[in-house]
C-alpha cells in the first residue's frame, strides 16, 4: 500500500533548508501562499525508496517555537494542529554543524510535540576544516533520535534522509523535557485543569499569540478554576525554558560534540574586515548596486526589445492571417499586447532575482543590512529595506517582490508602498522626451541643465519614498513587535541549483499571481480605446476618407511623408541607382506611405472618439489647470496602465504614425495652445514631469502590491494617494511657472 | 555597570546572571544567557549597530538593544 508521507522541513533561517528542500523534491515543487496571508507556502513531491512518496512541506525558517512573526506563528499552529492537512507524519529538523547547540534548541522543542524527529546535521563538509567532530551514534542515543550527516554542496546525505523518511514510523515521538521542571506549581496546577491535555501543547497556547484550531485559547482564559499568570510572569517561565532546554542541550554535545578552536577562525574574519569596512565596505556596496543597475537597466534592454518585437510580429501575424472581426482584434490588440506585457517585465524580474539570490546564498545580504541600517532609521526603515528601494529605481516589480526578506509586516508594508515613488524606468521615456521639448541646451558648472533635470527627478523620486516613509511609520498603527537583529552567517559560494530555482520561481509567481490582473485590465483598457458610441467613432472611416478627398492629408501627414521619401532618396542616390528607377520607386514608396498616413488619420479620429477619447475630453476640465490639453489628457489617462506608454498615445493622436522619438518630439514642439503659444512649454512640461514623479500609473505595479499585501486595499490607497498628490503638486508647478 | 555596547573591537565580556527579563526570548535562543561569551567583532561604519559572537552565533543588533545585555568585560585587547 503507498500512502503519501507528510513530511515538515523545520529549521533556523541560513541552515541551508531550501538547499535540502531543492535536493528532496528537485523542480517538482510548487510555490504558493498560505491562504489569507502572504507567508509562502513550498510544497513538493519526493519519491522514496520501494515506491512510497513523501509529500513535503519546506516551513518557514525559525528560531524556535516562540513566535514573533507570522512565519513563526504558521508553524507553531501547523504543528499543533493534528486535523490540517499537512500535519506532518515526520518532521525533519534541519541544522547547521557549525551551530548546532542553538540549532538543537528548535529540536527539542519539536521532539515535545510527539512528533517523529530526525535530525539532519547539514553543511558536514565543513566539519574537518572547523574542526568539528561529532559522536553521531552517541547523539543519536542521546537525543533519542535518528541522524543524517548530510551536505548538500557536495550532494552526500540525502539518500540517508529518503530512507529515515520512509522508515519514520521507527523513529521514536518521545519527548525529551518534562514541562513540569519549568515550573513544578504552575504545571501541576495547569494538569488539574485540563486533564486530557497535553501539557507542552498546553504551554505553547498560553504563551503564543496564534490562532489554534484545536484547543481553544479562549476556553483556558475562561476557565475559571484557573488562574492565568500575567504576561511578565509567563515570560520568566518562558526564560527559564529555554534556559532548561539549553542545560540539556550542553550536557549531551560536551560529550558528543567537539570543536577545535585553532582549526576555526578563518575567512569570514578577513571579508568582514573589508566588506564591512568604514570605507571600503560602502563602495564595494555601491559597486555592486551600478551593476545591478547596469544589468535591471541596460541589459535587460536587450531581451525586452526582443520580446517587444516578437509579440508586435505575433500580432500582426494574427491580423493578417485571421479573418478581419472583433475576434481578431482582440486577440492581437487586446490579449497578445496584455500578455506582452506581461513577458516584457521577465528580463528584470530575472535579473534582479539572480542577484539579489547570489547576495542571500553568499552571505553578503546581511551585511549589506548591517552597513545600511544607521541610515534608514530615521525613515522607520532598517537595513532590510535598502535593497528593494534601490532597485525600484529600476522597476518597482521585481523591488516589491524583494520586499519579502523583510520579517517586521509593518515595516515591509511602508517599504512596499513608498517604492513607486523610485524613478522606475518605464518614467524615463516620459523624461526624456520632456527634458528635451522644455528644458533649455546649456551648462551651469559643466552639467547640462537638461542632465541635472534628469537627476534631479531621481532624487525627488527617491526622496519622496524616504520622506512618505517617515510618515507611514508616524500613521499606520501596526503592532509590530519584531526587533532588529540579523544573523551575519559565514561566506559560501552560492549554489547554482538554488539561485536557478529563486530565479525561475519568482518569474513564475510573477507571470501567474500578477499576470492575470495585468491582462484583464489590458484587455479592458483595449476595448475603451477601440470603441465607442458616437456615429464619429462608427463612421470613422468615411470621415476621414471624405475629408482627405475634400482637403487633402493633414499637414502633419505630408510632412511625415515628404520627411520618408527625402530620407530614402538620399539614401539611395548614395547608391546610384537610375533617375528612371528612382522615380518608379519613390512613387511606389509614396503611395504606400499615403496609405499608412490615411490609416494613421482614421486611427488617431478613432482614438479621439473612442471611450477613452471621450473620457480625455470629459477629463480637460480637470486636466486643464495643470496645463494640458485634452490629448494629453488622454495620454495620461492610458498611462495609469503604464506609463511608458505615453509617447505611443501621443504618436497616436498626433497620428505621426511613427515611434521615432525625434519625430515624435518635433510634432509635439508643433503643438499649439489656445492662444497661438507652444503647449510644451517649461511650465506645463515641468507640471508633466512632476505628475509622472508621483502618481501611481502602473497597473503591473498595483498588481503586485495586490499580490503581495494580500488585499486589494493597499494597492487601492497608493493609487488614490500618489495620484492626488501628484495632481496637487503638478497643479501648484503649474500656477507658479505660468 | 559595564554592557554590550561597552565592548570595544575584539573585546570579550562574559554575560552577567540576570534577573530582570526584559531581553527578548529571542535574544536568549540565540545564545543569550548567562555564563556565555560576547565577542565584538565589528561596529557599522555610522558606530550602530554592532556585530557580535554571542557564543558561536553571529548577529548584528543595535546598540539600544545591546545596552540591556549586561557583562563583565574579561579580555582587554590592544585598543586598535
Amino acid at each position: 500500500m503507498s500512502k503519501n508521507i507528510n513530511v515538515a522541513l523545520i529549521g533556523n533561517p541560513n541552515t541551508g533548508k531550501t538547499s535540502v528542500f531543492n535536493q528532496l523534491t528537485g523542480l517538482k515543487q510548487k510555490v504558493g501562499n498560505y491562504p489569507g496571508i502572504t507567508v509562502e507556502k513550498k510544497e513538493g513531491v519526493c519519491k522514496l525508496p520501494r515506491g512510497v512518496k513523501a509529500h513535503i512541506l519546506d516551513l518557514p525558517g525559525t528560531y524556535s517555537l516562540n513566535t514573533t512573526s507570522l512565519d513563526e506563528s504558521l508553524v507553531v499552529e501547523l504543528l499543533l494542529n493534528k486535523n490540517d492537512k499537512d500535519y506532518p507524519d515526520v518532521a525533519v529538523v534541519i541544522s547547521d554543524v557549525e551551530n548546532l547547540k542553538r540549532n538543537l534548541l528548535l529540536f527539542t522543542q519539536i521532539k515535545d510535540l510527539k512528533i517523529p524527529t530526525i535530525l539532519v546535521v547539514n553543511m558536514a563538509d565543513r566539519m574537518d576544516r572547523k574542526g568539528i567532530s561529532l559522536d553521531v551514534e552517541a547523539m543519536e542515543k542521546k537525543f533519542d533520535t535518528k541522524i543524517a550527516l548530510v551536505s548538500t554542496r557536495k550532494n552526500t546525505g540525502i539518500e540517508r534522509i529518503k530512507e529515515l523518511i520512509a522508515d519514520y514510523k521507527s523513529i521514536s515521538s518521545r519527548p525529551i523535557l518534562d514541562p513540569t521542571r519549568i515550573s513544578p506549581e504552575y504545571f501541576d496546577r495547569l494538569k488539574k485543569t485540563f486533564p486530557q491535555e497535553d501539557l507542552y501543547k498546553l504551554w505553547l497556547v498560553i504563551t503564543q499569540d496564534v490562532n489554534f484550531m484545536p484547543i481553544e485559547k479562549k476556553r483556558i482564559q475562561d476557565a475559571t478554576d484557573f488562574s492565568t499568570k500575567s504576561k511578565d510572569d509567563l515570560k520568566k517561565l518562558q526564560h527559564k525554558e529555554t534556559v532548561l532546554r539549553y542545560q540539556l542541550i550542553n550536557n549531551i554535545l560536551k560529550e558528543t560534540y567537539k570543536v577545535d578552536f585553532m582549526a576555526a577562525k578563518g575567512l569570514r574574519a578577513s571579508l568582514d574586515k573589508i566588506l564591512t569596512h568604514k570605507i571600503f565596505g560602502y563602495l564595494i556596496f555601491f559597486a555592486i548596486l551600478l551593476l545591478i543597475f547596469q544589468a535591471i537597466f541596460d541589459w535587460s534592454g536587450y531581451p525586452m526589445d526582443f520580446i517587444d518585437e516578437q509579440f508586435a510580429m505575433a500580432a500582426e501575424w494574427i491580423k493578417n492571417t485571421l479573418p478581419p472581426g472583433v475576434f481578431t482584434d482582440l486577440l492581437a490588440e487586446g490579449i497578445i499586447a496584455g500578455i506582452g506585457g506581461i513577458v516584457i517585465f521577465i528580463p528584470q524580474i530575472a535579473f534582479l532575482f539572480l542577484f539579489i539570490s547570489l547576495l542571500e546564498e553568499s552571505g553578503y545580504m546581511s551585511r549589506v543590512v548591517f552597513l545600511m541600517d544607521r541610515l534608514m532609521r530615521p525613515f522607520g526603515l532598517s537595513g532590510k529595506s535598502v535593497v528593494p528601494l534601490i532597485s525600484g529605481n529600476a522597476c518597482a516589480i521585481p523591488a516589491i517582490m524583494a520586499t519579502r526578506t523583510i520579517e517586521n509586516w509593518k515595516e515591509r508594508l511602508i517599504t512596499i508602498l513608498v517604492t513607486p515613488f523610485t524613478t522606475c524606468s518605464a518614467r524615463l521615456p516620459v523624461y526624456l522626451i520632456l527634458i528635451a521639448l522644455v528644458i533649455p541646451e546649456g551648462t551651469v558648472l559643466g552639467l547640462s541643465y537638461q542632465a541635472l533635470t534628469l537627476m534631479l527627478l531621481y532624487l525627488i523620486g527617491f526622496g519622496m519614498a524616504l520622506l512618505s516613509a517617515m510618515v507611514l511609520n508616524k500613521i499606520l498603527k501596526i503592532k509590530s513587535r519584531s526587533i532588529f537583529m540579523v544573523e551575519m552567517p559565514t561566506y559560501r559560494l552560492p549554489l547554482l541549483k538554488n539561485v536557478v530555482y529563486t530565479v525561475i520561481e519568482k518569474t513564475k509567481s510573477f507571470v501567474l499571481g500578477a499576470g492575470k490582473i495585468i491582462l484583464a485590465i489590458s484587455i479592458v483598457l483595449w476595448f475603451l480605446g477601440s470603441n465607442g458610441y458616437s456615429e464619429d467613432f462608427q463612421d470613422a472611416d468615411r470621415i476621414v476618407t471624405e475629408r482627405i478627398e475634400n482637403e487633402g492629408l493633414s499637414i502633419y501627414s505630408k510632412n511625415y511623408i515628404q520627411n520618408n521619401v527625402a530620407s530614402y532618396r538620399e539614401s539611395v542616390e548614395a547608391e546610384g541607382m537610375s533617375p528612371s528607377a528612382l522615380q518608379d520607386s519613390i512613387q511606389v514608396l509614396t503611395t504606400e506611405l499615403s496609405e499608412r498616413a490615411v490609416a494613421q488619420e482614421i486611427a488617431s479620429y478613432k482614438l479621439k472618439h473612442s471611450y477613452i477619447g471621450q473620457a480625455g475630453k470629459a477629463f480637460e476640465p480637470i486636466v486643464k489647470p495643470l496645463g494640458y490639453d485634452w490629448k494629453i489628457g488622454i495620454a495620461v489617462l492610458t498611462s495609469f496602465a503604464a506609463r511608458e506608454v505615453f509617447v505611443g498615445t501621443l504618436a497616436t493622436i498626433y497620428s505621426v504614425g511613427s515611434d521615432e522619438e525625434e519625430t515624435i518630439k518635433n510634432r509635439m514642439a508643433a503643438e499649439l495652445d489656445d492662444s497661438g503659444k507652444p503647449l510644451f512649454n517649461l511650465a506645463s512640461g515641468i507640471s508633466l514631469m512632476l505628475f509622472y514623479a508621483f502618481a501611481m500609473q502602473c497597473m503591473s505595479t498595483l498588481a503586485i502590491v495586490k499580490r503581495e499585501t494580500n488585499s486589494w486595499k493597499w494597492p487601492m490607497i497608493q493609487l488614490g494617494f500618489m495620484s492626488v498628490f501628484a495632481y496637487i503638486i503638478a497643479l501648484i508647478a503649474y500656477q507658479i511657472l505660468i | 555597570m559595564a554592557t554590550v555596547a561597552d565592548l570595544r573591537y575584539g573585546q570579550k565580556g562574559i554575560i552577567k546572571d540576570f534577573t530582570e527579563h526584559i531581553l527578548p526570548i529571542k535574544l536568549l535562543e540565540l545564545g543569550c544567557l548567562p555564563g556565555n561569551s560576547v565577542e565584538l567583532l565589528q561596529i557599522a561604519p555610522l558606530n550602530d549597530p554592532i556585530y557580535i559572537n554571542l557564543s558561536g552565533s553571529h548577529l548584528a543588533i543595535r546598540r539600544s538593544l545591546a545596552e540591556l545585555i549586561e557583562l563583565e568585560i574579561i579580555e582587554e585587547t590592544q585598543a586598535k
